[in-house]
């Protein structure tokens, strides 16, 4: 945890005393550019900004979470600029990564807010309980008193993970803390959603750098997600695509299909409607993907993923126990129509017994 | 929070649920009711079999017939492809026996998405121009009531939401795959309340007229 207030360097001076090459950096620039879908014409613009970034105050949060996207985004093996980006930022608190704790940590937390007061930014990993504010306390603040006040004077709010976006795990039917998500609770300042479960590190980089190169943030999907990011489909982006459209399908994780990398569909792969970046930006510094390694996509990266259904029910099935339902269905019509049938020869008898035998002369009478 | 996300979790849950509930209750009680009515007692002697014409006539009924072929050929040519065309759309697209798999836990091979599409492209092209004919066919236009431009709407609907959602038309695919089943559901919930009912009825309507006429010795 650096200090805010003595460190003054720009972006450019920090990577190039941690021995980051221009072209190591130019290099950095023109992925992020091509991440974000600007030109390539924007690459030296962008490289000017970040140059010239100075170090930017971030505040994080951790609400009810697993620390799994904090895991994310430091588990990264070799060095990488994505990694110094982080390094250049001002974490300013960080209560799972920094060594103090309780008020002292506090006490960091509030400095970071009235120095940076407006200018800082706030990530957010973990959902918020709003049924009792015990159920997650830092320092005996709750999270939801935590969470207003400090965003009180940020420039921004990231809520990284699906937790801080969506609710995530917490949130899960039947959600007995009442987690909710950040946006839920903040309606005043800019939120931008970076949802996964985990999200890939490159994404919270990219909008960090996002911010930095331009000081505003990317443009944001119904979901609040950054466009670039989450603007195209898993499946729409799949190498296992052609599979789908031809037919041919994996049904097991050891058949014939599944060797020779067929589509997922059937195990319940739930890209079609996820949107996210793994399938071209990959995990683990681009090694692979959960598709790549040959197991369905899990929707982590959309809102309620976790009550969408078994894991490996393809998207196409109803999540009740339709089998049961039709039984029971079944079972009821047959006591309905038997009784309607009931009622029906009742009805048949009854106008049989009223029929009344007309003779001709009646006819005549009558008419 | 409501999102596209949301809506489709509500289509394939409660919604599914309801939908199914209506359809399966509605169609028992109505086969039941029609099969529970009886029929008065035949007593003059029977001069022929009901067995064999009876089922001999669910198949001669399902084959065009020659006069009626002569008659309005478009009606019939037309006929059968929107219903083997919706048939294979429903029985094999693969997403679909994932479906059935899941229920009746037996499966078939599936028919490549390709075909699937094209098979859709031609259900609806078929299914709109016997629209246009209903309507602009004098007679075929006077013998047609409201209920059956809701049936027409309650076939063609599926076919149109599912062509959307697999070439993912509308975004994000969690509110058009919602639509899709949707669309599925209103079918189902009008189901036992329509002539749609002739799926689970005209085995019984046409093994009747074979058996009636087996029984009286003429031919069925
Ligand atoms: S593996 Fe999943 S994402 Fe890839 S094509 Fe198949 S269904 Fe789509
Ligand atoms: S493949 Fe799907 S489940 Fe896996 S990390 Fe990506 S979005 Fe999440």
């Amino acid at each position: 945890m650096a200090d805010s207030k003595t460190e003054t360097k720009t972006l450019g001076e920090s990577l190039r005393q941690q021995g980051v090459s221009r072209r190591g950096f130019l290099k950095f620039c023109t992925t992020t550019a091509s991440m974000m879908a600007l030109p390539p014409a924007m690459v030296p613009a962008i490289a000017e900004a970040l140059e010239k970034a100075r170090r930017p105050s971030v505040i994080w949060l951790s609400f009810q979470e697993c620390t799994g996207c904090t895991e994310s985004l430091t588990r990264a093996h070799a060095p990488t600029i994505e990694n110094l980006i982080f390094d250049h930022i001002s974490l300013d608190y960080h209560h799972t990564l920094q060594a103090a704790a309780g008020e002292g940590a506090e006490a960091a937390r509030e400095a970071a807010m009235h120095e940076n007061f407006g200018k800082y930014i706030v990530v957010v990993d973990g959902s918020i309980p709003l049924k009792d504010p015990g159920f997650s306390t830092i320092a005996g603040i709750s999270n939801l008193d935590m969470l207003k006040e400090t965003v009180a004077g940020a420039a921004a709010v990231i809520a990284v993970g699906s937790c801080a976006a969506f609710g995530g795990l917490p949130h899960a039917s039947p959600n007995p803390t009442g987690a909710v998500s950040v946006s839920e609770i903040i309606k005043d300042k800019p939120v931008v959603n970076v949802s996964g479960c985990p999200p890939i590190p490159t994404v919270i980089s990219g909008v960090l750098a996002h911010f930095l190169t331009f000081g505003g943030l990317p443009e944001l999907d119904d979901l609040g997600r950054p466009k670039v990011f989450y603007g195209q489909s898993i499946h729409d982006r799949c190498y296992r695509r052609p599979f789908y459209d031809k037919g041919l399908f994996a049904e097991t994780f050891d058949d014939e299909g599944a060797r020779k990398g067929w589509c997922l569909y059937r195990m319940g792969c739930k890209g079609p409607m996820t949107y996210n970046a793994c399938a071209t930006t990959k995990w683990n510094q681009g090694t692979s993907w959960p598709v790549e390694s040959g197991h369905g996509c899990l929707g982590c990266s959309e809102p309620d993923f976790w009550d969408g259904g078994g894991f490996y029910n393809a998207i196409s099935i109803p999540d009740g126990d339709i089998a049961r339902n039709i039984g029971l269905g079944a079972v009821a019509g047959v006591a309905v129509g038997a009784a309607a049938g009931m009622l029906n020869r009742n009805a048949k008898a009854d106008a049989v017994a009223k029929h009344e035998a007309v003779t001709v002369d009646d006819l005549e009478k009558t008419s | 929070m409501s999102s596209p996300i949301d809506f489709l979790l509500w289509v394939k849950g409660p919604a599914f649920d309801i939908a199914l509930a209506v359809f399966v209750i509605g169609i028992v009680v109505r086969l039941l009711e029609i099969v529970l009515l009886g029929r008065k007692q035949d007593l003059a002697e029977p001069k022929g079999e009901e067995f064999g014409p009876g089922l001999r006539t669910i198949v001669t009924r399902t084959l065009p017939e020659a006069g009626s072929f002569k008659q309005s050929p478009f009606t019939v040519i037309g006929g059968y492809i929107w219903h083997i065309g919706f048939l294979i759309c429903l029985l094999f697209f693969v997403p679909h026996i994932e479906l059935l798999h899941s229920v009746l836990g037996i499966k078939w091979p599936g028919l490549s998405n390709h075909i699937v599409d094209a098979v859709a492209v031609v259900t609806m092209a078929t299914l709109v121009a016997m629209l246009i004919d209903r309507i602009t066919h004098s007679v075929k236009r006077f013998l047609s009531g409201p209920e059956d431009y809701l049936v027409w709407l309650a076939a063609f609907l599926p076919i149109m939401t599912g062509y959307l959602a697999y070439h993912r038309v509308l975004v994000p695919y969690p509110l058009v795959l919602g639509i899709h089943i949707l669309s599925i559901e209103f079918l189902m919930v009008l189901f036992p309340f329509t002539k749609l009912m002739h799926t689970f009825t005209f085995p019984l309507a046409r093994w009747y007229n074979g058996a009636m006429a087996g029984r009286r010795g003429v031919q069925s």
